[in-house]
């Protein structure tokens, strides 16, 4: 097992090498001049152009990328263009408030998602069953910022239940919690849909395997047979599938923190981007990146975990 | 004279699909003797394994339907008991094994896990008394170093040695009546003789009934003391293992018997019976051999014959019968 995890993180270097230059070439390649950032925007021209032979913007992509690599393997993310504090404090700060947010939705659309999908596999063709695909092809149809804009209509304004701006504090305050209710809703909805859809697929599937037949010849009852025979191999796909969806979520948490004003590292990724921050904007891809193997690694050892065939080779 | 332990009258199951109602099991009737193996025989589709799961009421329903008959177990109607009573006996007081070895166990589970999975159920241990009892039980089947074997899984058994698990998972709970569909068909011809040679020990140690369903001539001379001939869904001839293949009366079993090959004598081809099983949706009103029996004659066409005794535990269902002189 620790060889495994060794060497899934040995792999993962490269790939992490790769995200880091692509990110910082598509950096380069937004408009906006963080030269011109730095100087702020009354700076004669003659300030822009040394300040930009200072940060050594002038000189070949290729070298500015070896340079900040240099800098990365000393642990120096360098400072943020706008507030001129390090990007590793910045991070550190938004960071807390994402994986609160993932948590909060993960935590009750997965259980949602595969109860779901597993009730309408074995209901299926029943009105159960086609309410529920609904409710899924509804989740994986509709773009986050429109869920998001829906709940807020619903939720924040025309019954104000919940606060949709900003974060009210860590997620065990009664104030942190209320405030992460709507983002973690809208984030959570997008993923019932593929979790449900997957689960369902994949419970018919394992249902009509020879071993679920020896299960209720053993005189099992039908729910242990469904969960224990049936959903226990199921859920081998559908963990695949849940580490995917949640390098969409990252994505998908851009769009949540931005729209409900979330202090995440989404929000903090869009903000770089759209004000040249350059340090800052590479350093939310690299979290992003980081975030994405890890998750991968986690699946990984869960497959493993479930599926002993994968484990002993 | 033995008591039967299982018993089959009549036995009718339909599948129902939307243009046709499929007669897969029309009148299947046999004795299964306790302590004793019964071979139910036929080719693929006539029903034998559409029986054992109607036995083991596992028939998907619908779009399965048993429309009929009676399976009477020590004395109960299985048709008649509720699901829970049913489910009690699954894997208690009936144990079951399929065809399929490669895939009839969990790959998820360790096979020791398995097992005692029903052990908890039936017998009602748990912990390591039910640990050990998987053990004895893995012991028992012949699967080698069972305290080892106890935690491995289904994929790092051979095909063989996951049929013992199977076996030993359909003994675990000391059951009357062991029902082994097709227990030896995807295996080796070596591991079949090993298979079979293990089920007849396991038998005379354990004095289960065994109801064993096939479609090979040679396990049934091999492992069974009677035998029924399944032919499209109804038994054409049962009796006695040794005066059923010695005096074959049904043109069928005839047939059957004559596309055996044998080492013993000079036979040059191998013979088959002309002609397909019809199909189950189509009704029939006399002998459902009639199309493909060289002796048939308007009678067979018309009317369906009953199963009736040509000798004392010979019964066969052919209005020609006792055939004698003349075989086809």
């Amino acid at each position: 097992m620790i060889e495994t995890i060794l060497n899934r993180i040995v792999v993962s270097v490269p790939v992490l090498f790769g995200v880091l230059f692509l990110g910082f070439a598509l950096v380069q390649l937004a408009p906006g001049d963080p030269a011109r950032v730095q100087a702020g925007p009354t700076a004669p021209p003659e300030v822009v152009e040394r300040i930009r032979q200072e940060m050594g913007l002038d000189q070949p992509v290729i070298v500015q990328f070896g340079k900040y690599m240099e800098r990365l393997a000393q642990g120096d993310l360098g400072r943020s263009l706008i507030s001129n504090k390090t990007v590793t404090s910045e991070l550190a700060a938004a960071i807390v408030p994402t994986i609160e947010l993932m948590f909060a939705s993960l935590i009750w659309s997965i259980p949602l998602g595969i109860a779901m999908g597993t009730l309408a596999a074995v209901w299926r063709g029943s009105l159960l069953d086609r309410i529920i695909m609904a409710i899924s092809v509804a989740g994986v149809s509709l773009p986050i910022f429109f869920i998001c804009l829906l709940l807020i209509q619903l939720l924040g304004v025309k019954y104000p239940v919940f606060p949709f701006i900003g974060r009210g504090g860590p997620i065990w305050t009664a104030e942190g919690l209320r405030h992460l209710v709507l983002p973690a809703l809208s984030l959570g909805l997008i993923f019932i849909g593929p979790v449900s859809r997957m689960t369902r697929s994949s419970v018919l599937e394992v249902l009509r395997l020879d071993h679920v037949r020896t299960a209720r010849a053993k005189g099992l009852t039908e729910p242990q047979v469904i969960l224990r025979h049936g959903l226990r191999n199921a859920l081998i796909p559908v963990v695949t599938l849940v580490g995917l969806q949640i390098g969409y979520l990252l994505g998908g948490a851009v769009v949540t923190e931005t729209i409900f004003s979330y202090p995440g590292i989404g929000r903090l990724a869009v903000g770089a981007i759209l004000s040249s921050d350059f340090p800052l904007a590479q350093g939310t891809i690299l979290v992003l990146a980081l975030g994405f193997i890890l998750v991968n690694l986690i699946v990984d050892i869960l497959y493993a975990r479930l599926d002993p065939r994968v484990q002993k080779k | 004279m033995p008591e039967p332990v299982l018993s089959l009258g009549d036995l009718q199951v339909r599948f129902r699909s939307n243009r046709h109602v499929l007669r897969a099991v029309d009148g299947v009737g046999f004795d299964l003797m306790a302590g004793q193996t019964l071979g139910l025989v036929g080719e693929s589709g006539c029903g034998k394994s559409v029986t054992s799961l109607a036995i083991m009421r596992l028939l998907p329903t619908p779009p399965a339907e048993i429309a009929g008959g009676r399976i009477i177990f020590e004395g109960k109607d299985l048709l008649q008991l509720s699901e829970r009573r049913m489910r009690q006996l699954r894997g208690g007081r009936i144990g079951m094994i399929f065809q399929e070895p490669m895939t009839s166990l969990n790959p998820v589970y360790t096979c020791g896990d398995q097992i005692i999975e029903s052990l908890r159920r039936h017998s009602g241990l748990s912990g390591k008394p039910a640990r050990d009892r998987a053990i004895e039980l893995l012991d028992l089947v012949g699967l080698p170093s069972p305290e080892r074997r106890v935690d491995d899984y289904p994929h790092q058994l051979s095909g063989g040695q996951r049929q013992r698990v199977m076996i030993a998972l359909a003994l675990a709970n000391d059951p009357a009546v062991l029902i082994a569909d097709e227990p030896t068909t995807a295996l080796d011809v070596t591991i079949q003789s090993q298979i079979l040679d293990l089920l007849r020990e396991l038998q005379e140690r354990t004095g289960t009934a065994i109801l064993m369903i096939t479609h090979d001539l040679g396990v049934v001379a091999e492992t069974c003391q009677a035998v029924a001939v399944m032919y499209a869904g109804t038994v054409v001839e049962r009796g006695e293992v040794g005066a059923l293949f010695a005096d074959p009366q049904h043109p069928y079993t005839i047939g059957l018997m004559a596309a055996v090959p044998r080492m013993d004598t000079d036979r040059g081809r191998l013979v088959a019976i002309p002609g397909s099983v019809p199909p189950p949706w189509q009704p029939i009103a006399g002998c459902r051999f009639a199309s493909r029996c060289p002796l048939a004659d308007d009678r067979c066409r018309r009317d369906r014959p009953p199963l009736d005794a040509i000798a004392p535990g010979h019964e066969v269902a052919c209005w020609k019968a006792p055939i004698d002189g003349d075989r086809p």
